[in-house]
């Protein structure tokens, strides 16, 4: 090989190398605009609702039933609603997600109940909220006679959540390592005092981000709602489950009426009149701040725990 | 042996023994909850078959899938699901164009480009993007994307696929990138610094090593995404419009499966008519429809996964 051809493949190597380099300048600087596409959405959308709901932030929105006239509609039966949806679906989510958990991780012998099982949890994680709705419709309000009420809305979301419930549970109940099991078995301790005393106990955090995770979803959950036919208009509070008589406890709330925020926001953004959209967007922004808020918690739980927690 | 069966068994015995019986109990009632997800399964197939069968006796399903308008609380009732899946899929369809390039960009920048700290500070913004409910992006579709829509095409009407399906798409972004980036993570350490001793830059390593070998797991993304834009309800609803429209350009206006669903659910069908029918059986649909995407994902995932 002469000189001259050497120099000519080392000019033509250099100006390769420089191409490629080039190529990595720009393709990261197009995977920080996608990402940014897919970050900067969520801030304007934020700014947009604030912006689009400032007149809305006051208590009075919080205290007022919906009205005719924008401007004195609020939120108190959309809230009330929703909190205690909220609380039939943690409370039937909550010890059926974590029961089932525990079963299929500790319980569950490796064979085809356990695997239909398995397949059934992760096919209705991926099942659309809508058709839980159609369930709850067909099954809650007219094949139990439930009615349109809260308990067949927070028995629905309580279905919708369940996988996430499950799912999380096993995945912390996975992180425990043997050796802690072992070592309770070996003092004498039965599965349930394992299970109850240790397993349980450590997975705790875990199973509490995913408890979080899950509340935070079906706050927002709107479809299903809609299809099991909640009333949107409801200018009154459900009976108060604490009554001054005993039993002290009262559960006529429980076949009552209701309405939740998100239903109570796409009642108003769908209707033609503009200052309606102004009560929308601030009914959006409350939703957001709270599901972001329950999210935020979870996520930053998660982080801890994995950082934390040394076997 | 009857003798000692005879004496009273000691109090130590019977202790053991309500201690056994404690545990079947309870290892029974956990067995229970973990059957409510198949019972729920059971229920919602049960549910959507049985209705649809109600309404499959009053249509036939060749009109089903070939009548070419869907028009079921009309005097004179039409009922061919094709303009509600038209709908679906253009929606889908419009939402995918934008989710899928950016986010497998966002996923490969995230995973093989960014910084440590850039990482783990995105990630959690990204699921945290995940948990925001729908019909909030609703309102962002009808009356952020769809007047700016509206200026650059003056012929767009105010309801309309485009809009609600750029918005799904946003929606999804952080989805698709999110599953995508964790199995471009998954890909071993050596092979690329197999490749980086090559002398591969960082670009040709992630684009003919890294993605090539995460193949699975990116496919299986899409597949959930697709399934995801599928089934989402509250985008289309409030910004796609309501009207049964066979078409598949998303300039128009066009009812998907979901919003339908929506629409007669808020009006207030007696139970066990036709219209009330007919939610069950364009339910069944989306059912098939996420179900074998769903199955599919799996399926790739299964299929195509790399065991290093």
């Amino acid at each position: 090989m002469t000189q001259a051809s050497v120099i000519k493949n080392l000019t033509e190597v250099r100006a390769m190398i420089k191409r490629h380099k080039m190529d990595d300048y720009i393709f990261s600087i197009i995977g920080i605009i996608a990402l940014m596409i897919g970050l900067l959405t969520l801030l304007t959308l934020f700014i947009d609702l604030i912006y689009d709901g400032s007149g809305r932030f006051n208590l009075k929105f919080l205290s007022d039933y919906p009205s005719r006239r924008a401007e004195n509609a609020g939120l108190l039966s959309a809230w009330v609603g929703s909190t205690l949806v909220m609380l039939i679906t943690f409370l039937t989510a909550v010890p059926m997600g974590v029961a089932a958990g525990l079963y299929l991780e500790e319980y569950a012998s490796k064979n085809w109940f356990s695997d239909i099982i398995e397949i059934n949890v992760s096919n209705l994680a991926g099942v659309p909220s809508i058709v839980y709705g159609l369930l709850a419709l067909g099954l809650f309000v007219y094949g139990l006679g439930l009615g349109q009420s809260i308990l067949t809305a927070g028995l629905t979301l309580g279905l919708l959540i369940l996988p996430i419930v499950i799912v999380s549970t096993r995945e912390s109940i996975r992180a425990i390592p043997v050796a802690i099991r072992e070592a309770a078995y070996a003092v004498g301790a039965t599965k349930w005092q394992v299970v109850y005393d240790h397993v349980l106990k450590y997975s705790y955090g875990g199973i509490l981000t995913g408890v979080i995770i899950g509340m935070a979803r079906a706050l927002g959950e709107t479809a299903p709602i809609i299809t099991i036919g909640a009333l949107t208009f409801i200018a009154f509070l459900p009976p108060s489950p604490i009554s001054d008589v005993p039993p002290y406890l009262n559960f006529e709330w429980l076949s009552s009426g209701f309405t939740v925020l998100p239903i109570q926001m796409f009642n108003w953004l769908s209707r033609p009149d503009h200052a309606f959209h102004v009560n929308a967007a601030a009914t959006g922004a409350i939703i957001i701040v709270v599901t972001l808020l329950m999210n935020g918690y979870a996520i930053r739980l998660r982080y801890k725990i994995r950082e934390s927690i040394k076997w | 042996m009857n003798e000692f069966a005879a004496t009273t068994i000691s109090p130590r015995l019977a202790k053991n023994i309500r201690r056994n019986i404690k545990e079947r109990v309870i290892e029974l009632i956990l067995m229970l909850a973990a059957l409510s997800a198949v019972a729920t399964t059971v229920g919602i197939v049960a549910i959507l078959l049985n209705e649809s069968l109600g309404f499959f006796k009053t249509v036939s399903v060749v009109d089903f899938f070939t009548d070419t308008q869907w028009t079921p609380l009309f005097e004179n009732p039409h009922f061919g699901i094709m303009p509600l899946i038209s709908g679906t899929l253009t929606t889908s369809a419009v939402a995918l164009i934008v989710a899928i390039p950016v986010g497998t960009i966002a996923a490969i920048y995230l995973s093989e480009f960014a910084s440590h700290k850039v990482r783990e500070t995105v990630k959690p913004i990204l699921e945290l993007l995940v948990g925001v409910p729908t019909v909030v992006f609703g309102y962002f579709a009808l009356f952020f994307v769809t007047p700016i829509l509206q200026n650059m095409i003056p012929t767009l009407p105010g309801f309309n696929m485009l809009s609600a399906g750029l918005v799904m798409g946003i929606m999804i972004i952080p989805y698709i990138c999110s599953v995508a980036e964790d199995a471009m993570r998954a890909v071993p350490m050596s092979m690329r610094e197999g490749s980086y001793a090559m002398g591969a830059t960082r670009f040709q390593t992630a684009l003919r090593v890294v993605a090539p070998a995460a193949t699975s797991g990116i496919v299986a993304a899409y597949i959930l995404g697709i399934s995801r834009a599928v089934g989402e309800t509250m985008v289309v609803a409030v910004a796609a419009g309501q009207q049964p429209n066979l078409t598949f350009n998303p300039m128009e206006s066009a009812a998907t499966i979901t919003a339908y669903i929506v629409q007669v659910a808020l009006g207030d069908l007696p139970h066990g008519s036709i219209g009330y029918q007919s939610i069950f059986a364009a339910g069944l649909v989306l059912m098939v429809m996420t179900l074998m995407f769903n199955m599919l994902g799996h399926w790739v995932r299964k299929k195509y996964r790399e065991n290093y």
